[in-house]
């Protein structure tokens, strides 16, 4: 590992301990601050209440379905599933893990001081707020009810909601996220420690690299088709409405092109977590790691090829749908490679079953079912029975709540020690996160079988014989509700009365769990030189193959 | 809420296949179900065991592996292979939904907030309702008034958006008679969940005593011609050579020859856009701006009228209505008042079983 000195010291002397927590006290000291774990923070606060405020939406429509008729009026229910997605897709996935975990790691798991720019990061961080400002006002002067899609030309002519002001709010947070992919481009191409060779990176670093390609790449197209909405919704000039001469088509290409790769913003970073969680708990080197590490990069550049995939039914032609839906199947291999790599990664391990571990087995469980149902709708003749239709709902949250919010909440829980210093109570999050599994599944399996009868998405009233199922899945949503706030209040709690966690408390390895917890302001007293791979748990001892 | 819960005992599970291409739909949809579970199941597995196996006790260190080329070439190329079974089968499916049998029956579609109409070639019309034959290929060419809608019948494992400016088209062979829900499955507005209706597959002769119930005065192509007069698109289009516009005779499913050199084939797109877009293609040897651009004053119904006329007027035309015409006993019954509709489920009731 790193020829470092750490501080070492017992928890008693690392309570007077200088960390980057109590350096500096006050308000100025945290607005103000470019500390990468700082703004890391930061982030962390207000993704949570964006998550908060996306989850309560969830919580009052799945209350509006339990009723065929509905209980609440059409444009409430409307507002309601708009709010949701586009304050949990651009402003609690996208930034989820990057701006978080990946911002107060990438720089220590590479052995620096701070990301590359660090008055950037806090940027970054200024602009998502005044992004997520300016959509909470979108939402509390009335509500935007185009779907977080924002497809035209109902967003651009028909829509009487506020949707500039949702849409300059999604606009504005892409350039937050552009700023932090630049960031960890930047950082890990020039800060890596002496001896921290591209293949000694730890697999969370590749998978983060490999989401700020995506978020540089693909962001501004984003920018690009929300302007071009705004400017027909303002000005009329004829983009994509056909009445003044434009092409509704036109707008799926683009707002697609940015938003399937977005897909793999929002799970990347998760897998790159389960990579560190399964190997530190097999206590094992990840099998295959550069396979692990190119399946990230043959994501990334995949990503970019199979928006069209979104429209088969549109009125694409066929053979750009037959192109589509074969790039759709080649982008599954990767994904299927990393799900291999954890599995045999345990085998020969020594495999305890700490809390982070349990929300990785958790993450590789939904997001085999979560990647799986995806190639029904690669498909081209499964794709026209379940578009548009609670399967595909069910499909992609698998995907983005059973793989990436189990990946978040899991990282957390790993790395909790090392931001805060304290442990989480074991048995309390061992509870949560049964509770959170349990419930997942119960609200979102049964909306497979509701898709494939044909319930379509977005309705607020439906036929009676759905609602055996939406009574199910709306109970599955209270207990996936209560699961959440669970880690809620014991992370809160931990941070007076958790157990002082050590420098490592999991025996991991890596250069974050070399230095102290909570880290010092500058990560390192003096830089680390890398000598070993990632992963070293002890000497290779067998080949298979 | 627990009130409801006798709801289960009328738990329903997998949806009534009652279309042609349900049944190769639902083939590929348990195939892939078969795969995902198998590839599920596993996974499973192997974890259950490895946890099991080497968990850790005192005293027992794990084995570094590095990995394995074989194994990660096996487990890339297989699923491959699998992958491309789901790929080509779900393309055949495709592929078929593309080429509507030539003797299938033609039924216009157009969508707007929050309604479906429907209008069948014998002139007659429909709201939120549309009654088919069994055994009978059936396509639906569909328009927006609006916004983009899309047209979808769970029961028959048929979808397609149907997008402003363009004619989007499906078909399909009913196989069971039957009432089924139609639904709009692209978000639409306010009332999106009450774009909705019911289509009644029913066996041909109860088909035809529907058929020949109702109706209005005059199939679509007599509609069109009064369009076509009303609209004075007669007094220039004489329907010879002598005109100062296009001859519109033999016009439908043929060549035309543009003015840019490009070369087009007349069919409902095209027409639609001459239409209501004159300019967008001018025929060689014509001038641009005689006529006059229609956008805004015809409907999308009324646009299919001209163009069932249009088509009307090419007798070689294979799969016009022309000749459906006379196979449907609707157009030799006695006709009632022009443009009758028949009422189908309301808009705003919920669907009921």
């Amino acid at each position: 590992m790193a020829t470092i000195a750490p501080i070492h010291g017992t928890p008693e002397l690392s309570e007077r301990r200088v960390n980057y927590l109590n350096v500096e006290h006050g308000w100025k000291s945290w607005l103000f601050t470019t500390d990468h774990k700082r703004i890391a923070i930061l982030y962390l606060i207000s993704i949570t209440l964006m998550f908060f405020v996306g989850g309560l939406m969830a919580v009052l429509f799945r209350i509006n379905l339990l009723e065929p008729e509905g209980i609440f009026a059409p444009e409430t229910y409307n507002r309601l599933f708009s709010a949701h997605g586009i304050i949990m897709v651009f402003f609690f996935l996208v930034p989820s893990i990057p701006a978080t975990l990946a911002n107060f790691l990438i720089p220590i798991m590479v052995g620096a001081k701070d990301l590359a720019f660090p008055r950037v990061n806090l940027l970054s961080w200024y602009i998502y707020v005044v992004g997520a400002l300016l959509t909470l006002y979108a939402v509390i002067r009335g509500g935007v009810d185009t779907g977080w899609t924002f497809y035209a030309p109902y967003s651009s002519t028909y829509s009487n909601s506020y949707v500039l002001a949702a849409a300059f709010g999604v606009f504005t947070a892409g350039f937050s996220s552009i700023l932090t992919g630049l960031n960890f481009i930047v950082t890990v191409h020039k800060m890596r420690a002496p001896g921290m060779t591209w293949s000694r990176l730890p697999l969370f670093v590749w998978s983060n690299y490999a989401t700020g390609l995506i978020q540089v790449l693909g962001t501004p197209v984003l920018a690009i088709t929300l302007l071009l909405l705004a400017f027909e919704r303002i000005a009329h000039v004829g983009i994509f409405d056909p009445n003044i001469g434009g092409d509704p088509i036109l707008f799926q290409h683009l707002f697609w092109f940015y938003s399937h790769p977005a897909v793999y913003i929002m799970i990347l970073p998760g897998m790159g977590v389960i990579s560190e969680i399964v190997s530190c708990f097999s206590h094992k080197r990840v099998f295959g790691y550069n396979f692990v590490a190119f399946s990230s990069m043959a994501i990334a550049v995949l990503s970019f090829v199979v928006w069209g995939h979104h429209m088969f039914i549109t009125g694409e032609s066929m053979y750009t749908s037959l192109a589509f839906s074969f790039l759709s199947f080649m982008v599954a291999v990767p994904s299927a490679i990393k799900v291999f790599n954890w599995t045999a990664t345990m085998y020969k391990g020594s495999i305890s079953f700490d809390t982070p571990m349990l929300y990785a087995f958790g993450f590789i469980g939904l997001f085999t079912i979560g990647g799986l149902t995806g190639l029904y709708l690669a498909a081209l003749g499964t794709d026209v029975a379940t578009h548009g239709t609670y399967f595909i709902v069910a499909h992609f949250h698998y995907v983005m709540v059973g793989g990436m919010v189990m990946a978040f909440v899991g990282g957390l829980h790993f790395w909790w020690p090392k931001m805060t210093g304290r442990m989480y109570p074991e048995a309390w999050a061992k509870f949560a996160a049964l509770i959170i599994f349990l419930g997942f599944n119960l609200t979102f399996f049964p909306q497979f079988i509701l898709g494939y009868l044909g319930m379509p998405r977005r309705y607020h009233a439906y036929p009676p014989e759905f609602q055996a199922l939406n009574v199910l899945s709306s109970a599955g949503a209270s207990i996936l509700g209560v699961g959440y706030v669970i880690p809620m209040i014991y992370f809160l709690w931990s941070l007076k009365y958790g157990k002082r966690a050590g420098m490592n408390p999991y025996d991991a390895r890596g250069l974050e769990w070399t230095i102290p917890s909570p880290p010092t302001t500058f990560n390192f007293d003096t830089t680390p030189v890398v000598t070993q791979e990632a992963y070293d748990y002890g000497e290779l001892e067998e080949v298979v193959g | 809420m627990w009130a409801n819960l006798s709801l289960l005992s009328d738990l329903q599970l997998f949806p009534v296949a009652a279309s042609a291409q349900a049944g190769s739909i639902d083939g590929l949809y348990w195939w892939l179900t078969i795969v995902s579970g198998v590839m599920t199941f596993l996974i499973f597995l192997f974890i259950v065991i490895f946890a099991w196996k080497y968990q850790r006790k005192p005293g027992v260190k794990a084995t570094q592996i590095e990995g394995s080329t074989k194994l990660e070439l096996t487990w890339s190329i297989l699923p491959f292979f699998v992958m491309l079974s789901f790929f080509w089968w779900g393309a055949k499916i495709y592929y078929a939904a593309q080429n509507p049998p030539k003797n299938a029956m033609e039924v216009f579609v157009t969508g707007k907030q929050w309604m479906w109409k429907i209008q069948y070639p014998d002139g007659s019309r429909e709201i939120n309702a549309l009654h088919v034959p069994v055994g009978q290929p059936v396509k639906l060419t569909m328009a927006s008034e609006d916004v983009i809608h899309s047209f979808s019948i769970p029961a028959f494992r048929v979808r397609h958006d149907v997008v402003p400016g363009h004619y989007d088209t499906i078909w399909f062979t009913a196989t069971k008679a039957g009432h089924y829900h139609l639904f709009c499955t692209e978000y639409c507005g306010n009332e999106h969940a009450n774009m909705i209706g019911w289509v009644d597959a029913m066996e041909p002769r109860e088909y035809a005593n529907w058929a020949s119930g109702g109706g209005g005065g005059g199939d679509l192509v007599t509609q069109g011609q009064q369009l076509f007069q009303q609209n004075g698109c007669s007094t220039c289009h004489l329907l010879d050579s002598q005109g100062r516009c296009p001859n519109l005779r033999g016009l439908y499913n043929h060549p035309v020859q543009l003015a840019d050199g490009r070369t087009v084939l007349a069919d409902d797109a095209y027409i639609r856009e001459s239409i209501l877009d004159p300019n967008a293609k001018i025929t060689a040897g014509f001038e641009p701006n005689i006529m006059p651009v229609f956008k805004g004053q015809l409907s999308e119904e009324n646009v299919i009228q001209l163009i069932a006329y249009i088509k009307s007027l090419s007798p070689t035309t294979p799969a016009s209505q022309q000749g459906e015409r006379l196979q449907r006993p609707v157009v030799l019954a006695p006709q009632g008042k022009n443009g009758a509709i028949k009422t189908g489920a309301s808009p705003i009731v919920p669907a009921q079983r």
